[in-house]
């Protein structure tokens, strides 16, 4: 019994992962936005390290450190510093209306659940009923990307969509080797850092961080 | 391979120290000839011992390069090193000289272009050589672009690279096919596999075609008319001379040593292609009014005319008459190495026309004999050559081949037999055909008055490129005297490849295949009566019917006045062939009128397949590539859209 209630808590931040997700789906504000990615990021590392601890996966503890401190704190810093910068804590207009929006959403979460039964009857570990979360989560982020029009939204999007990826890798095999990890983290911190200097340039020569603006560049 | 090695570093050296030592030029492309000298040097020696094999450690890992030296690479090698001896020795001189300076860059890509035909020869496994073709190919695409600001030079080069590559994926599926399930891409290998017919037919025709679009063949010569007169006159040379030749090395590498067998219909298609090949070349050669593409439409039609021999020499072979086969392989390879010698030569003895007078039309040459001798009496010995007059070597492969041709009775088709004459025919044709463009090319250009007044001031070439054309028309005359000498050199890869070689019925002194009673050909004597006439004649007008010389002026028609404008121009001369074969071009013509105070006049034939076959394709691509184009909003989320159905389709799919 001694691995149920750690599992059930594995269980229960799994649901709040996928909470969150169709919330940053809803969500219109971008200061809203880098909330909901940090607290993201918090039940991702919560569950990475209780995952830790019952399995006595050591590893998995400095991913969990790693999580919290890239995804809990560094980046949503750092997001907040760019919205006070940039002043673009307007309202998000997405492409499709917010109920469209999440009627999507649900029909991937069934898709994604569909998809991962197979799976994860094949993976050995004791979280494997979570994979389907994981895939959902990867799934709503990618949705999410698709239907915001600003750069920020859209980065965000796609650290979650990372988010997700490290979620399915823990659960489905306890995670990918640390190496792998300390890799991924460090593109992730990169690549927003790249993502950053973007925004800089994009509004100097756009006036905005609009994405649509950048159809101009397109070959006539 | 040392010499390849050579020919890289002096390419490197010349990179780097060129810019800084412009004068280090100069023994730079010397060296680079004295090494093709070498080069030839060694092949030459080679001949007739046994295959030596070499495995280098560069390449990939687990993947070595293969080299093999056997008798069939040694003789292109031999052609590869005696001409790029001479085409070199001309560059020395050319590039040395006015604005045509030369960059590093262009010393290093003409050096790495001859180090990798060599590597092309060389090459014992598909990999090596594949390596080695591509870099042949992207080598000459930026000899043919050196003067790049010119969009029509752009033009040229992206054809070229084009059709370079269609050609080269269909070699890459030919050795996909010749290594036959193996995994093994080395050439022993693929000389062991056993192949159904059927698979051997489609290795032969992917080899047909994709060295075939290297070599020239009709239909995919497009590339060849524009991008010889885009390089400049040494790389042309060296392209036209040397590096068709090495399409059909590849040709007779597949066919005669990786193919274990050989079909009869093979040799009917390529002979069929190969005569259309020269007859398409010739007459497009008679309607040209620039020397450049004048020279490169002859060059298809020398293909043509090698590819028929080849064509001819895979009939017989199939058929089991090896000693013919022996024959006109021998006309074939004799062919190649003539093609190399005086194509090189017309090329830089068009190099030094351009260089005098800054222009490649022949409208606005002439009498140019007067004021650059040495060019305009070197190039005529290449004219000659190319036309296949004797004593020169031109006849003695032209004369090979016919020979060839009329041994063609006794074969088991009845079809062939009947047909072959007309193919005899045809080839005859065109090399009368390539004489009447060697008339209009040498008479345009050479002789007549100058068109122009300022070509009187046009400067003769100077020593080196004098040096360099007369080792190329000194190899002209050679090969065309000493024919006997030369065929036994060639009788070791002619073994090879056809298990026979050549017999000569005749003596040292006299040229006779296979039989000395039905045809004999010996040109010292042909060379000493020619002579002994000419004397004769000289004599007799000098001593007896001199002194009864009458001068008076020539009847003008009353018409006094007469401008040197007023000769036979080079699309007159030609109006006959265009009148005659008018169904194969468009001719595209704008006259002034009468009362024109600046009359223009524009005149161009066109070639139907590019308007038939090409402008159709290249339409389709351009539909296509538009439809693609569709796919690119330029808006970000639509590009997620597609990863995202993509994703979707491949999830569900592989669920």
């Amino acid at each position: 019994m001694a691995t149920t209630y750690p599992l059930q808590i594995v269980n229960l931040l799994a649901a709040i992962l996928l909470l969150i997700s169709f919330a940053m789906l809803s969500q219109r504000r971008v200061v809203g936005l880098v909330t909901l990615f940090a607290w993201q990021g918090a039940a991702l590392a919560s569950s990475t390290a209780i995952i830790a601890w019952s399995t006595g996966q050591h590893h998995l503890y400095y991913s969990a450190g790693l999580t919290l401190l890239l995804k809990v704190i560094a980046m949503p810093w750092f997001f907040y510093r760019l919205v006070r910068k940039l002043d673009i804590n307007r309202d998000v207009e997405p492409m499709l209306n917010n109920t469209a929006t999440m009627l999507i959403g649900i029909a991937l979460v069934i898709f994604a659940f569909n998809l991962a039964l197979p799976i994860s009857q094949m993976a050995g570990t004791v979280t494997r009923s979570t994979l389907g979360v994981a895939m959902a989560c990867v799934l709503l982020a990618f949705l999410m990307m698709i239907t915001r029009t600003k750069a920020l939204p859209q980065v965000i999007g796609f650290l979650a969509m990372e988010n997700g990826l490290f979620f399915a890798a823990t659960s489905a095999t306890y995670g990918m080797p640390l190496v792998v990890e300390l890799g991924v983290a460090l593109d992730v911190l990169v690549g927003v850092f790249v993502l950053g200097i973007f925004f800089f340039q994009i509004r100097e020569t756009f006036d905005s961080l609009d994405l649509k603006h950048m159809e101009k560049l397109r070959e006539k | 391979m040392i010499a390849a090695t050579a020919w890289l570093l002096l390419g490197v050296a010349g990179l780097i120290l060129v810019p800084r030592l412009p004068a280090i030029s100069k023994p730079v492309f010397l060296l680079g000839a004295l090494v093709g000298v070498l080069v030839g040097a060694t092949a030459l020696g080679f001949l007739g011992a046994p295959a030596e094999t070499a495995v280098l450690v560069i390449g990939l890992p687990d993947l070595p390069f293969h080299l093999r030296l056997d008798n069939l690479t040694a003789i292109f090698t031999l052609i590869l090193g005696f001409a790029s001896a001479g085409i070199s020795l001309y560059a020395t001189g050319y590039f040395h000289s006015g604005h045509d300076r030369p960059s590093g860059l262009l010393c290093l890509e003409y050096h790495l272009f001859l180090g990798s035909m060599l590597m092309v020869l060389l090459a014992d496994d598909a990999y090596a050589f594949m390596v080695a073709w591509e870099l042949m190919a992207l080598s000459s695409y930026f000899l043919v672009t050196t003067d790049h600001a010119i969009p029509e030079i752009r033009r040229a080069g992206f054809l070229y690279l084009l059709m370079a590559h269609v050609g080269a994926v269909s070699l890459l599926l030919c050795f996909g096919v010749l290594q036959g399930g193996h995994g093994a891409y080395t050439f022993a290998y693929m000389r062991q596999a056993q192949m159904t017919p059927y698979w051997a037919s489609i290795a032969f025709l992917l080899a047909l075609f994709g060295f075939g679009a290297k070599a020239g063949l009709v239909p995919v010569h497009v590339w060849l008319p524009e991008a010889h007169p885009a390089a400049p006159s040494p790389v042309s040379a060296l392209m036209s001379g040397i590096m068709l030749k090495t399409a059909i090395y590849g040709l007779l590498r597949v066919t005669f040593d990786l193919l274990h067998l050989q079909i009869s219909w093979w040799g009917s298609l390529t002979l069929a292609l190969g005569l259309i090949t020269a007859l398409y070349g010739v007459i497009f050669a008679a309607v040209q009014s620039d020397m450049k593409r004048l020279l490169a439409w002859s060059s298809i039609e020398n293909i043509g005319i090698i590819l028929a021999g080849f064509g001819l020499t895979v009939i017989f072979s199939a058929d089991g008459k090896g000693m013919l086969a022996a024959l006109a392989l021998t006309a074939t390879l004799y062919h190649a190495v003539n093609h190399a010698f005086f194509k090189g030569l017309l090329f830089v003895g068009t190099g030094s026309v351009l260089h005098a007078t800054g222009t490649r039309q022949m409208g606005g040459l002439g009498g140019l004999i007067r004021t650059m001798p040495w060019t305009a009496w070197l190039t005529l010995i290449g004219a000659l050559a190319i036309a296949g007059l004797p004593p020169l070597n031109g006849f003695v492969s032209e004369w090979l081949l016919l020979q060839a041709f009329l041994l063609t009775p006794g074969l088991h088709q009845n079809y062939l037999n009947m047909v072959i004459p007309v193919a005899a025919a045809s080839v005859a044709l065109a090399a009368a055909l390539a004489a009447y463009v060697m008339v209009k090319f040498y008479g345009v250009v050479f002789l007549g008055q100058p068109r122009d007044p300022s070509l009187k001031d046009a400067h003769e070439a100077g020593w080196l490129q004098r040096l360099g054309m007369i080792w190329l028309a000194l190899g002209c005359i050679l090969l065309g005297l000493l024919p006997t000498q030369f065929i036994g050199w060639m009788a070791p890869t002619v073994k090879q490849l056809t298990g026979q070689s050549l017999v000569n019925d005749g003596s040292w002194l006299m040229l006779a295949p296979v039989n000395a009673e039905r045809a004999s050909y010996s040109p010292l004597i042909f060379l000493a009566v020619v002579l002994v006439a000419l004397a004769l004649t000289f004599l007799f007008v000098r001593k007896v019917y001199h002194g009864r010389v009458r001068r008076a002026d020539p009847w003008d028609c009353g018409f006094p006045e007469q401008t040197p404008r007023m000769q036979d121009s080079a699309e007159g001369f030609g109006q006959p062939i265009r009148q005659i074969f008018q169904a194969f071009m468009r001719v595209e013509r704008e006259t002034p009128t009468p009362f024109d105070r600046t009359p223009h006049y524009h005149g161009a034939s066109v070639d139907k397949i590019w308007t038939l076959l090409y402008l159709p394709i290249a339409r389709v691509a351009g539909w296509l590539s538009e439809q693609a184009g569709r796919l690119q909003h330029g808006r970000i989320q639509w590009y997620l859209i597609y990863s995202f159905a993509t994703l979707i389709f491949l999830l569900v799919f592989t669920q």
